[in-house]
């Protein structure tokens, strides 16, 4: 390195003119621009921005310059030298970017092949289907209400005003346990929770029951031995068949979507009077099969209505039962078969899917039907 | 009850354009379920003729007999007609389908060759015709029915509707024509002239012999009894066509003509009616309770043992008939049967009901009686029953006797305003008056309120909310409004509903299928789970009346049942599964030989609804899971992976997890598992369930794949101990430190044992231990491994010195050696 210029030196240095500056920033960008790597790139950086490139060379020289001549050479170089570095940046970065696309490049896969998954599971849909119709219920105000599926013979008949010996017993095929005297059957139907719900519960009483029921049914495409219910129950005063009409539109609207007709039709059950059954107009013909054999509906059996569920003010004779004021309160209740709401809703045509435990089955509904 | 539309019209005055759907449609808005409306020979085209057999050729060269007919079907030749039949006679009235008819099911007659002749149309029996199910032979018509050549449609009703309904328990009422017809001339709001009150045509008695004599010893079972005579009846006379087709499309056979007119009137106006041959009574015909140890023959041949519980009618020999239901064998009108006793009564239908259950029997009759018949009816049904067999049988009548007790007051009071107030709608005293007297109510006003008394045809209507029924039900429930009523704020889910659904989704998202499989069981099924005999899950209520007597049993354990859908989706190409069931298990006795039974006109006393809550076996619900094969399967990059008993513990955990619970797991030795790779779940000292690799015995009895693991959890008993609410962690925020420990202990010596002593050693500062690594070989002696735990350790309130972390350390070493634990 040379000494500072303490001494007034004229000698021109030649490497520090314009022209001999602007061959080497000239010489310098050759070089980046050739960098086809950055290996390529470094070695241009080594050459022409290194300290013993040309320019760092030029740019030692500035201290044996005149002091006059110090600041316009200084300024030259570096600039230059800026010129350079800006340039090497440049080219950096375009080759970096270069690099790192040909990495990702190289660590490409074949994204078609099949993925390692954990076998999806599922909930069975008429259990997220009761949940679903017990939800539009809780947030109406309504509580979900429980019972044993054995249960006692006076809660599912007696006190439902079905006597023993009336043929209304014969209407539903009932499972006794142990014995046919025993006192003890499978409920066959949510209706003795009413029973609980009326003993156990403060007045007023808005319940919803989910749950499973059994019937002597063999089991085929239409029929289970073993199926659910959710019953609905409401004792308060003044309440009307108007305000039953109403709670089934409401849950039928929840279930099967808006414009949904749903009709009553006089029945009988012994736990109400009076009593009806609760349609819906097929939704899939809409009643355009009946009566017109070149159009029948399968779903409706082309009679334009489908049953949903039975339905009825509380019979007074059940609220005498379990010692509820019948001058005072009235109640009304219905059940809706749950198999039913998920052959018409989700479009199942075999009872048997429901039952069997075909892993096909639940698994397409997920967790929610 | 199936009526055909021209019935219906006979009674009613419905306008022509109404067609039998029109007339279903106004049915089932007032409440008669009609299930379908059939049309009477639908598929018949072309016509059916009148056609009377000249002469008849047997053919007995063909392996069966063959008749070769000459048909006059009034066309001057009579057409030659290959019939298989051999119901008929020369001379006898048929029915023809001439070539180019077709028959319902698409078959058209055509001259065709058979049998060596050219038979030139079909002689027809109602089966082919589409009429009904008779196939016993061909139809032969009364003689003079018709010409031959008439149009035989007309005759046999062709054409005609018919409804099906389904009569609910209270509308006994309905089961006849005469009901049928008062709810369609209701429907259309057109007047109705009752059968019952149509003038009596029935000639005074003869008096050349007294009428049978009769009595009722129980007037609380049967009220009303009477019997007429009729005698010198021709058993040859025919049963008129009209009526035939009337009972055909009821759904019953003609079998004679005495037999026919009771059924007839039995559908025409409600009244099951019997008919006695008189020749074989044996002085007064009475009704009363069997006596012990007698028997009875009925008419479908069945010798039945007979109950002090069972109504008979009986004679001078004892039992001939079980009240309104089937008669007796001895007295049963035959084919030479001149002279009968015509029986109608009443019955009290619980005593019809049960009799009819306990012989297992259900006749037309006694399906009327169960309902609950109109109790005046009798003596008028067999009025119009006997006008039939003088009419058309030529019998002389003989006179009645008859016995009835008084009938009770059955008065009812209604608020003139209840029905509005039930139904929510308007409706008016006047119409609430108008649609009760439609019924055949009498409606008497005082005041606020109506007397009503119910016609003898509704022993239905006992209390006000009956007559509501039957106020709205005929004002429309189509007219009523739709209403929302305010239910007071709720409580939404209960705890133990919450984590039920909790369990649920957690379970399906480890991906397992939820399955709800039938809670029946068998005894060789625990024998199959190779429980002990004194297991008390073997002690489940059983079913008397079971599907199937190969599982009579309810479920004490859910695996069983999870088990048969793991092997019904094997068989169908599924190896790899992860099923879950949650649900009632029964455990326990259920029931009593002598169950209380409170009464239902107040609420039952505690005591008494604790009893019945006595009778009921124990009911928790249970969660449990099948796992089978592999739980990742093979891939082009992995080799998969199977189930173990690890994935059932791990469940078991994440359930207790979910709940909010924690399960102590020790070594389990529950049969139904691999004796060495069962967990037991332990919750506040009561073991909960059982978790890990099923008992090859089991896997081969259920023909499932090698090292199937499984769970069963009792979710009652851990919602139980589930907190309610779920207090805020405290957590400290100093530095943590961690230390690994290895420790080599005996085989036998569990992880959690170790774990636990590693817990109580460490002390205070220890923030959680994980076991890392299990190493057994070379490196340790024989018959012990090592286990490799990372301790990490914090305190509440500053940073550990490297002093105290020693320390706890060998605290924790210390307290593992007790269980022979040296560090390695």
């Amino acid at each position: 390195m040379s000494g500072p210029n303490t001494e007034f030196d004229p000698k021109q240095v030649a490497s520090l003119d314009a022209e001999a500056i602007d061959a080497m920033v000239a010489s310098a960008m050759v070089a980046i621009e050739a960098a086809g790597d950055l290996d390529e790139l470094k070695a241009a950086r080594l050459a022409h921005s290194g300290d013993r490139s040309p320019l760092a060379l030029a740019n030692r020289e500035i201290g044996a310059l005149p002091p006059a001549a110090k600041a316009e050479a200084g300024k030259r170089v570096g600039q230059a030298r800026g010129r350079v570095k800006t340039a090497l940046e440049a080219r950096e970065e375009v080759l970096v970017a270069a690099r790192d696309a040909q990495v990702l490049q190289a660590e490409s896969v074949d994204v078609t092949l099949p993925v390692q998954r954990t076998p999806i599971g599922g909930r069975h849909p008429l259990t997220t289907l009761m949940e679903r119709m017990a939800d539009v219920f809780i947030s109406m105000g309504y509580d979900i209400a429980e019972g044993p599926e054995a249960e006692a013979e006076w809660a599912n008949f007696d006190a439902l005003n079905v006597p023993p010996d009336h043929p209304a017993r014969t209407m539903q095929d009932t499972f006794y346990v142990e014995s046919p005297d025993s006192g003890v059957v499978l409920r066959t139907q949510t209706s003795p929770i009413q029973i609980r719900a009326m003993l156990e519960r403060e007045l007023p009483i808005y319940v919803v029951a989910p749950g499973r029921v059994y019937r002597t049914d063999e089991l085929d495409a239409t029929h289970t031995p073993v199926f659910h219910q959710i019953e609905g129950l409401a004792v308060d005063e003044g309440l009307t068949m108007a305000d039953l009409k109403g709670t089934l539109d409401h849950l039928a609207t929840q279930m099967f979507g808006e414009g949904i007709v749903t009709r009553l039709r006089p029945s009988y059950f012994p736990f109400t009077e009076p009593s009806a059954e609760v349609d819906l107009e097929c939704f899939v013909c809409r009643g355009a099969s009946v009566g017109d054999p070149t159009n029948s509906c399968r779903t409706c059996g082309s009679e334009g209505w489908i049953e949903w569920g039975g339905c009825g003010m509380v019979n007074p004779r059940v609220l005498q039962a379990v010692g509820i004021d019948t001058e005072r309160y009235r109640g009304f209740a219905f059940g809706m078969g749950i198999e039913r709401t998920l052959m018409f809703r989700n479009g199942v045509t075999d009872m048997r899917d429901m039952v069997e435990g075909d892993v096909r089955f639940t698994r397409a509904f997920g967790v929610d039907a | 009850m199936r009526i055909s539309l021209s019935w219906i019209r006979d009674l009613v005055d419905i306008a022509h354009d109404q067609t039998g759907r029109d007339v279903a449609e106004r049915l089932i808005n007032a409440g008669l379920e009609v299930e379908t409306v059939d049309t009477v020979g639908a598929g018949l085209i072309g016509p059916i003729v009148v056609g009377k057999v000249v002469q008849i050729e047997e053919l007995t060269e063909f392996k069966k007999p063959i008749r070769w007919c000459q048909v006059d079907t009034g066309e001057g030749q009579p057409r030659g007609i290959i019939c298989g039949a051999r119901n008929f006679v020369e001379g006898d009235l048929v029915v023809v389908a001439p070539p180019g008819t077709t028959l319902p099911g698409d078959f058209t007659i055509s001259a065709r060759e058979t049998y060596g002749h050219t038979s030139d149309g079909m002689i027809c029996s109602e089966r082919e015709l589409g009429l009904g199910d008779d196939h016993g032979g061909i139809i032969v018509l009364p003689p003079a029915t018709a010409e031959p050549g008439a149009d035989a449609t007309s005759i046999l009703g062709v054409g005609d509707e018919v409804l099906d309904i389904a009569i609910t328990p209270d509308r006994g009422y309905a089961l006849s024509a005469r009901g049928i017809a008062r709810e369609v001339a209701i429907a259309y709001d057109l007047s109705f002239q009752d059968l019952v009150d149509r003038p009596e045509t029935l000639p005074a008695p003869a008096d050349d012999r007294a009428p049978a004599h009769c009595a009722s010893d129980d007037l609380e079972a049967c009220p009303l009894f009477t019997l007429r005579t009729i005698t010198g009846i021709d058993p040859q006379a025919p049963t008129p066509q009209w009526m035939k087709n009337r009972l055909r499309d009821s759904g019953m056979r003609s079998v004679s003509l005495a037999v026919d007119i009771t059924n007839y009137v039995m559908v025409e106006l409600g009244q099951p009616l019997h008919a006695f041959d008189l020749g074989a009574l044996q002085g007064t015909v009475r009704v009363d309770r069997a006596k012990p140890g007698e028997t009875l023959e009925t008419i479908d041949h069945v010798r039945r043992e007979l109950t002090s519980d069972d109504l008979t009618i009986r004679d001078d020999r004892g039992p001939i008939g079980l009240a309104g239901t089937m008669g007796g064998l001895e007295t049963e009108i035959g084919d030479d049967t001149v002279n009968v006793a015509l029986e109608a009564a009443f019955f009290a239908p619980d005593i019809v009901a049960r009799m009819g259950r306990r012989h297992r029997l259900t006749s037309e009759a006694s399906r009327r009686f169960e309902r609950g018949i109109d109790r005046a009816l009798a003596p008028v049904a067999s009025a119009r029953a006997t006008e039939l067999l003088v009419e058309l049988a030529g019998g002389t009548y003989q006179g009645m006797t008859a016995v009835e007790a008084p009938m009770s007051d059955r008065a009812i009071t209604l608020a003139q305003d209840l029905p509005a107030q039930v139904a929510g709608m308007d409706i008016g005293a006047a119409t609430t008056k108008g649609k009760l007297e439609a019924i055949g109510c009498t409606v008497e006003a005082k005041d606020e309120t109506f007397t009503v008394t119910p016609p003898t045809w509704r022993p239905d209507l006992t209390d006000p909310a009956d007559l509501v029924e039957e106020v709205v039900r005929l004002v429309g429930y189509a007219n009523l409004p739709s209403t929302l009523p305010t239910a007071p704020a709720g409580h939404g889910l209960t705890h133990a509903q919450r984590l039920r659904r909790r369990i649920g989704t957690l379970l399906a998202a480890r991906g397992m299928s939820e399955v709800l499989s039938y809670p029946f069981t068998s005894d060789a099924e625990s024998d199959a789970l190779r429980w002990s005999d004194d297991d008390p899950r073997r002690t489940s209520p059983s079913l008397a009346n079971p599907l199937s007597d190969e599982q009579p049993k309810l479920r004490s354990a859910i695996v069983p049942t999870l088990l048969a859908a793991a092997q019904r989706n094997i068989g169908r190409g599924f190896d790899d599964l992860a099923l879950f069931e949650m649900g009632s298990v029964f455990l326990g006795s259920a029931g009593s030989p002598n169950p209380p039974r409170p009464g239902v006109d107040a609420r039952p006393s505690d005591d008494d609804w604790a009893a019945l809550q006595e009778l009921l076996p124990q009911q928790p619900m249970h969660v449990a899971a099948v796992w089978t094969g592999k739980r990742a399967l093979k891939t082009w990059h992995s080799d998969g992976e199977a189930f173990t008993w690890a994935d059932a513990l791990a469940t078991a955990l994440d359930v207790a997890d979910g709940v909010g619970v924690h399960l102590r797991v020790e070594s389990g030795s529950d049969p139904t598992f691999h004796p060495g790779r069962c967990a037991r779940l332990t919750l506040a000292d009561a073991v909960v369930g059982h978790a890990g690799e099923l008992h090859p015995g089991v896997i081969e009895a259920w023909g499932l794949p090698a090292r199937a693991c499984a769970v069963e959890l009792d979710i009652s008993a851990l919602i139980a101990q589930a907190p309610e609410v779920q207090v805020a962690p405290d957590f400290s925020t100093h530095p943590v430190a961690k230390e690994d420990i290895a420790l080599v202990v005996a085989s036998e010596v569990t992880a959690a044992d170790l774990e636990q002593a590693i817990r109580v050693g460490a002390g205070e500062l220890l923030e959680d231990v994980t076991l890392f690594d299990v190493y057994t070989g070379d490196q340790v002696p024989e018959g012990h491994k090592s286990l490799a735990f990372a301790l990490r350790f914090r305190a509440r309130d500053h940073t550990l010195s490297a002093d105290e972390i020693a320390a706890a350390r060998q605290g924790a070493i210390d307290a593992a050696s007790t269980l022979g634990a040296r560090l390695r």
